[in-house]
């Protein structure tokens, strides 16, 4: 088999054996990306020199009997709003552009000390805002299985790259549904993990208290082999759970007899796509046919999701992005001289800090940044943010009361598949109805995993999404991975792809 | 002070204290003074994309040690939160903070004047929270580029905010008042207090109360006063303030609540406050918990272990010290006023020395003066306390008179030399009892018309020897020898 079709288990041991080296093994997949990436635009820096290096020396390592790291020579891609001290981070913004931090974000020293290869940094949504993709300030990702269409949002570039054979895995940020909306609009596998299971220390911060990094790849049982790496207590992220890491990969291959799977009959009200109800009720089919048992459950306050979600959001983002000011570091304006004349600037410091952020940030970051900067402002704070902090605890206790008598809630991860790049640029609401399934489970700071359950008859993936209780990961991924062991949907590769490689 | 005024000044402070950590409330920076700007920086405090706080215990600690020395209430549980706002020496943008549930509250801290110059003062301390400095801007006018430096040095260093109440009543007062706040947490050990490098600051609010015929009183506008850099600037700037209060009702009649609370600037060369800019957006600063950090719990158990390492604050360490040394109660709030370290002094010495008047007495009329006149400290006194009781012991003992010791004192001070050395290298030496009985007898015997005086019962005669005999020995204790003629003239009879 080829490395661009193995897994990431496989290509570990491929590696291991030394059936293939890492320097084979990254320049197969540098050498596909620099075929599709003019195409796809999933990568925004490639590493192609400084990751050669490292493949080179894990090989003299390996040769000398030295000891490796778990994911010796595998080539990892990262979304370029996790920091790394070797390559920019851009956060995809004009105001970040070439960006270089001084310290590697915990997941990726995680990663760099398992000895992965990072191929690049991948496009995504500006600062993490967005659902297709096209919130960036770099141009737009495409859909590997459909270069007219969006990958989904805001882990797009990391979606695509994977789906694309670009990297056999990539590491996402999930927000409000940033992993799973684009695994599933790209038919790979996404898991975002409860809230503190993955340090969030070098993620630069979109929303506090609702962000979590995960892994994308084409498998469950790939991203079980990349959480082994990037799970963890971290005593530099306070919100960071002290709990410790299951073997993951030890937990798969296993029937789903006596697991209970929640159905939420709400999912299924005006606005889901027929041939996606029809992909996911077949899912359900699956599940139970594996051993799985499937039960309505109720999640009252779901409807609620996307409101709380787009005030809590904005509110931490409006103050998390208040540094990209211009006086430090990033995007600064060029005195224009406009300050103390009438109807200028007060001042040529609120001039600077005015241009440079007008100039730096894209218009949907500017929308969240005003969104939450009203809604935080005196005289709104309790009718809005505290209210909506009020409904979030309600959003959570729903899904604790459902795990009650279910183990697992499953659903679809996105109301449509894929949608047309343009389509809802000019229609913000929307578009944040693009996260209506998957903001339940940031808000509640449970895990969830998306993975394809089928196609349309145009060809386009379809998604599948479970929740599971807080670190209830191992459950996910076995059921996740069971799955995959009685359907080969995630085994397909798109065309548009492969006539790109051609 | 003017208890004549037709109008009550009512002040209240807030007083900002930098925590006496080695590092930053929330990174692991150093927060050593006077280095090299932007040397004592790191991700977190430079407020990088994607850095995170992990909050200092120890300054947390020794915020609790505050709080529970000003009898603060301690919430079991309390939060932070960010207070947002755009500044260049503020690189995230915002300051961590405590907002609505600060980790302490309610908590009172008296001043009392030892002569009496205002009546004892019960100041109620509305709360205590705890937070991030900001970073220092310099302000380069004096190139005429206008230009900003920034040092980051500063960012993130722990600060204890202390809210008091209005309850203050004069700018005397205020400033008694801030000098006890300063001995308490400098005793300690929270804060080192030093207000040129910027680890105090006070802000006051003030305004008058005004009776008015009809039984009314009248309140002016609230007035906060930024800027002052000692305690002395204070207590000026409260003094200039009320005055310009006191002028400006009787032109304007303007009371409080008609015009927002206004900021002014002492001007301490000047020694006038000014009028400072209104803020664009009067300080909505957006207030959220601040969701990098996890809310902080206290239990019974470390309040109870953070007040068992607590050494006695000065209040009750000035009732215990002059119990203890049966000095009074003056002199012992003169030696705890002096802080800790001349405490641990005097004590050692009083109880070399075995008396505690007498060691009281070195310490206020020689000690204190010497470091009052040199500027200097207690740690920094050449006389260590068992030279100084060895002088002491020796001028109880009659060995020499007090005017002799401050001498030899004097000397120790100077060249920092024992007692035995400097009596030897002053030509000192020690005078026997016999010595002094045999110098008597000389004397008697070579007039004895002071003798007949005395005899008759004109003992203050006798003072006619002590001359004779100082110039025969310089050496000898005129009140020995006087003592000693008496004696034996009375054996005569």
């Amino acid at each position: 088999m080829q490395p661009l079709e193995m897994s990431a288990v496989d290509l570990v041991a491929a590696l291991r054996q030394g059936d293939i080296t890492a320097v084979q093994c990254t320049t197969v997949f540098l050498d596909r990306i620099e075929a599709t990436n003019g195409t796809i635009n999933a990568f925004l820096t490639v590493d192609r020199e400084g990751s050669l290096v490292r493949a080179a020396d894990i090989d003299a390592r390996r040769k000398a009997g030295k000891p490796l790291g778990a994911l010796a020579g595998l080539p990892v891609a990262l979304k370029d709003v996790l920091c790394t001290n070797d390559m920019p981070t851009t956060c995809a913004s004009k105001m970040l552009k070439g960006f270089r931090p001084p310290y590697d974000a915990d997941v990726v020293a995680r990663l760099r000390q398992a000895d992965a290869v990072f191929v690049g940094k991948t496009n995504m949504d500006e600062f993490a805002m967005g659902g297709s993709n096209e919130n960036s300030a770099f141009g737009p990702v495409r859909n590997p299985w459909d270069l007219s269409r969006a990958p989904g949002g805001s882990s797009g570039g990391s979606a695509a790259c994977v789906a694309a054979d670009m990297a056999p895995v990539a590491i996402g940020s999930d927000t409000g549904g940033s992993i799973r909306q684009p695994a599933g609009l790209c038919g790979i596998t996404g898991l975002k993990p409860t809230y503190g299971r993955v340090s969030r220390r070098g993620l630069v911060a979109f929303a506090s208290s609702l962000d979590q990094i995960g892994p994308m790849a084409r498998s469950a049982a790939d991203c079980a082999l990349i959480m082994e790496t990037i799970a963890g207590h971290d005593p530099g992220d306070s919100t960071s759970l002290s709990v410790d890491v299951p073997r993951y990969t030890d937990l798969l291959d296993k029937p789903l007899s006596g697991v209970r799977i929640g159905r939420v009959p709400e999912h299924y009200a005006e606005g889901l796509d027929p041939e996606v109800a029809k992909g996911v009720e077949e899912a359900f089919a699956v599940l139970k046919a594996a051993g799985a048992t499937v039960h309505d459950v109720q999640l009252p306050h779901a409807k609620y999701g996307i409101p709380t979600y787009y005030l809590i959001a904005p509110c931490e983002a409006s103050s998390n992005l208040a540094r990209y000011d211009g006086a430090h570091y990033g995007h600064r304006a060029e005195p224009g001289g406009h300050a103390k004349k009438a109807g200028g600037f007060e001042s040529p410091l609120v001039e600077m800090y005015c241009r440079s952020r007008a100039e730096g940030f894209g218009p949907e970051v500017k929308r969240r940044i005003m969104l939450g900067t009203y809604a935080l402002s005196a005289g709104y704070y309790d009718a809005y943010y505290a209210k909506a902090l009020r409904v979030r605890r309600l959003i959570r206790q729903d899904y604790l009361d459902a795990f009650q008598s279910v183990d697992l809630v499953g659903g679809p991860v996105s109301a449509t598949p894929a949608f047309k790049l343009g389509e809802k640029t000019d229609d913000p609401l929307a578009m944040y109805l693009v996260d209506l399934y998957t903001v339940g489970t940031n808000l509640a700071g449970v895990g969830g995993i998306s993975f394809p359950c089928g196609f349309t008859k145009s060809g386009l993936p379809i998604g599948f999404q479970l929740q599971a209780p807080p670190l209830a990961e191992p459950l996910l991924l076995q059921a996740a991975d069971r799955f995959q062991r009685l359907t080969d949907w995630h085994r397909r590769r798109p065309k548009a792809a492969g006539e790109v490689k051609a | 002070m003017s208890t004549a005024a037709p109008y009550t000044t009512i002040i209240g402070l807030e007083v900002h204290v930098q925590l006496m950590t080695r590092t930053k409330l929330f990174c692991g920076c150093s927060t050593k003074f006077g280095g090299a700007p932007n040397t004592q920086v790191c991700p977190t405090c430079l407020g990088l994309p994607g850095s995170l706080p992990v909050m200092n215990r120890q300054a947390f600690d020794l915020a609790l040690r505050a709080a529970l020395a000003l009898d603060c209430t301690i919430a079991p549980f309390t939060k932070w939160d960010r207070k947002n706002y755009f500044y260049p020496d503020l690189p995230k943008g915002y300051q961590i903070s405590q907002f609505d549930l600060p980790f302490s509250s309610d908590g009172t801290l008296e001043v009392v004047d030892p002569k009496g110059a205002f009546e004892p003062r019960r100041v109620g301390i509305i709360r205590v929270h705890l937070e991030e400095d900001a970073g220092k801007s310099m302000h380069d006018e004096a190139a005429g580029t206008g230009d900003t430096r920034i040092d980051l040095n500063r960012a993130g260093t722990p600060l204890c905010e202390i809210v008091t109440q209005p309850d203050l009543r004069s700018p005397q007062e205020s400033r008694a008042w801030l000098n006890e706040l300063k001995l308490l947490l400098v005793y300690l050990g929270v804060s080192d207090c030093n207000m040129q490098e910027g680890s105090l600051r006070v802000d006051a609010n003030v305004n008058l109360h005004i009776p008015q015929a009809d039984g009314r009183v009248a309140k002016t506008p609230i007035v906060e006063i930024k800027n002052m850099n000692s305690f002395r600037s204070v207590e000026r700037a409260l003094v200039y303030e009320a005055a310009r209060q006191w002028e400006e009702w009787q032109a304007t009649k303007a009371e409080m609540g008609k015009t927002p609370k206004q900021t002014r600037g002492w001007d301490d060369p000047a020694g006038i406050t000014r009028a400072q800019r209104h803020k664009e957006e009067s300080s909505d600063y957006r207030y959220f918990p601040e969701p990098d950090l996890v809310p902080v719990t206290v239990t019974a158990e470390q309040i109870a272990s953070i007040r068992g390492e607590m050494r006695e604050p000065p209040v009750s360490l000035r009732k215990s010290l002059a119990s203890k040394w049966t000095i009074s109660a003056y002199d012992a709030d003169v030696l705890v006023n002096q802080g800790r370290e001349l405490v641990d002094y005097f004590e050692d010495l009083a109880t070399r020395v075995g008396e505690g008047k007498v060691a009281s007495n070195w310490m206020q009329q020689d000690v204190l003066r010497i470091l009052n006149d040199t500027n200097s400290t207690v740690t920094a006194f050449p006389i260590r306390p068992a030279g100084l009781a060895d002088l002491i012991g020796r001028v109880v003992k009659g060995d020499f008179d007090t005017s002799r010791g401050r001498e030899i004192f004097a000397e120790m001070v100077t060249s920092g030399r024992p007692v035995d050395e400097v009596v030897a290298s002053m030509g000192i030496s020690a005078v026997s009892d016999d010595d002094v009985l045999a110098l008597c007898r000389e004397l008697l015997a070579a007039n004895p018309k002071i003798v007949a005086d005395v005899k008759s019962g004109k003992e203050q005669a006798a003072a006619g020897l002590i001359g004779q005999a100082k110039k025969k020995n310089p050496n000898v204790n005129p009140g020995k020898v006087r003592a000693t003629c008496i004696d034996l003239i009375r054996a005569m009879e």
